[in-house]
């Protein structure tokens, strides 16, 4: 405490001190000079500190997302720290750890109660459907039930006709 | 004016910003050929940034079309936009799409529907990120859940004048909304012209966002329209006298930046509330907003490149011409207030 605060984005002596309400919560934000003007902080009131948020959010304790990585796109916690943004959407899955404690200040809630997708639902549980399929198929193999791999081959067809557009948009 | 935008990102895909080249052109195709069998955007204006020159791109950006963000972007990016400018998506800015209705006044609720109903036809044949957990997935954390932000632009001269802003716009913060200035930098808001939307995504609906944001902007109304009483109330020459002013270096000034016009056209509008010009007058000064703004000086004398003067001098030149049409004010009428 007796030592001058550090910039919340750099490591230069913080002068400018920031305080914003969001969610009944207080949140400290400090910053030095040039991050200030950089991130175009002029009139305190006037603006808003989600962004900066979520980068000092995570500085105090780097280690609780460190090792994290999504399988997906090879993104890591550290490069969220530089740009504030994720690399695909698989990453959230990936980097769950890292994304939960970053959300209860951000937002009013941790979950989406809001408008549905109806059919990026279907697609979705048509995907699960093939993977189990898919997977099942693989077992009847290696345990040479074929007749059991030839029925789960009907129905993977199936299901991907059923699906159509879930080939739309996957790599 | 009204807006209100949806983020949204394609499943399997990388969000722009990392995404290579080659799979933000797919991306870009994948997303236009969606947008080109919508309902509502048959027949609308569909392009990529390359095919813009800077000076295209500025005019998009002035009239709140595209974002800053998206004509700085990589290769890739792109726009459709429909027939009234009431619609326009971007493709490859932040997101893989950010769908944006616009609407003149309040018109929040109908907006949402407009966009609510746009947004199911895409999800038809777009395969949308989506969790039951986190709701639409975004590049950014801040649009998680609903990818929503709705906003509407507020006229707050009186506020400004009387020094009350800071305090609204802490109270409006409480509520959950941020304030921006519209015009200018940061949050200089020259024209006290503000943006006034929901700051949070996550964990509300979007009918509860857009009704929350609706109250607030009827209290800052209310706030305003207190100010400009009281104004004239305790300083009874000191409203007239601005707006006379302004009135005046509009229809007589030979160099006006942009921002100094924001602050006269601002005024006058401010007049036009409180009756002092004919209320068909308030159409030309809107537009005139957005024709002052840089690009659209730089656009209407068909040049390539203007010097910083030169273009204060056209600007006012332009309105000279327009203001030379306009009524003196009349400051004993008390039609709209
Ligand atoms: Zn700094
Ligand atoms: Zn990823």
């Amino acid at each position: 405490m007796a030592s001058p605060l550090k910039c919340d984005l750099c490591d230069n002596l913080a002068t400018v001190h920031l305080t914003q309400i969001v969610n009944q919560k207080v949140h400290k934000v400090d910053l030095c000079e040039t991050c200030a003007q950089a991130k175009g902080v002029t009139d305190p009131s006037g603006f808003s500190l989600s962004d900066l948020l979520l980068k000092a959010s995570l500085n105090p304790e780097p280690s609780a997302a460190s090792g994290l990585r999504c399988e997906q796109c090879g993104f890591e916690p550290e490069e969220f720290k530089k740009t504030g943004r994720f690399g695909c959407p698989a990453c959230y899955e990936a980097l769950t750890g890292m994304v939960d404690p970053m959300l209860e200040n951000m937002h009013k809630g941790t979950a989406h109660v809001g408008k549905v997708p109806e059919h990026a639902l279907e697609r979705k549980e048509l995907e699960d459907r093939l993977t189990a399929l898919e997977s099942n198929l693989k077992i009847a193999i290696d345990a040479e039930r074929y007749e059991d791999a030839a029925k789960y081959r009907d129905e993977i067809v199936q299901v991907r006709e059923e699906a159509g557009l879930a080939q739309i948009g996957s790599i | 004016m009204t807006r209100i935008r949806l983020a949204r990102n394609l499943a399997n895909h990388r969000f722009p910003g990392r995404a290579d080249e080659d799979e933000r052109s797919e991306i870009l195709s994948l997303c236009r050929e969606s947008l080109a069998e919508t309902p509502g955007l048959k027949r609308s204006f569909s392009v990529t940034m390359e095919e813009l020159d800077s000076q295209q791109r500025q005019l998009l950006v002035e009239r709140h079309l595209v974002s800053r963000e998206l004509i700085d972007a990589k290769l890739g990016a792109g726009a459709v936009i429909n027939r009234d400018q009431s619609i326009s998506v971007m493709i490859n800015e932040e997101d893989h799409l950010r769908i944006q209705v616009l609407r003149t006044g309040f018109q929040l609720k109908k907006a949402w529907n407009t966009i609510d109903a746009l947004d199911t036809a895409l999800e038809s044949s777009l395969n949308y990120a989506f969790s039951s957990q986190l709701g639409y997935l975004t590049a950014c954390p801040t649009n998680l859940g609903t990818g929503m932000r709705a906003s509407a632009m507020m006229h707050l001269p009186a506020l400004v004048i009387v020094g009350h802003m800071e305090k609204v716009v802490r109270a409006v913060n409480q509520l959950g909304m941020v304030v921006r200035g519209l015009f200018g930098e940061g949050s200089d808001a020259s024209g006290s012209i503000f943006q006034i939307s929901n700051q949070t995504t996550l964990g509300e609906a979007e009918p509860v966002i857009v009704k929350r944001l609706q109250s607030v902007l009827k209290s800052i109304v209310e706030h305003e329209l207190n100010a400009r009483d009281r104004l004239l109330e305790k300083s009874p020459g000191k409203l007239p006298d601005k707006i006379g002013r302004a009135f005046g270096i509009l229809k007589h000034g030979h160099l006006i930046s942009s921002s100094e016009a924001m602050n006269l056209l601002s005024l006058v509008r401010l007049g036009v509330d409180l009756g002092y010009f004919p209320e068909e007058q308030r159409l030309a000064i809107d537009r005139l907003f957005i024709e002052a703004q840089p690009g659209h000086i730089l656009h209407r004398s068909g040049k390539t490149e203007l010097e910083s003067e030169d273009r204060d001098c056209l600007r006012a030149e332009q309105l000279r011409s327009e203001f030379a049409n306009f009524m003196s004010p009349n400051y004993d009428s008390f039609g709209n207030n």
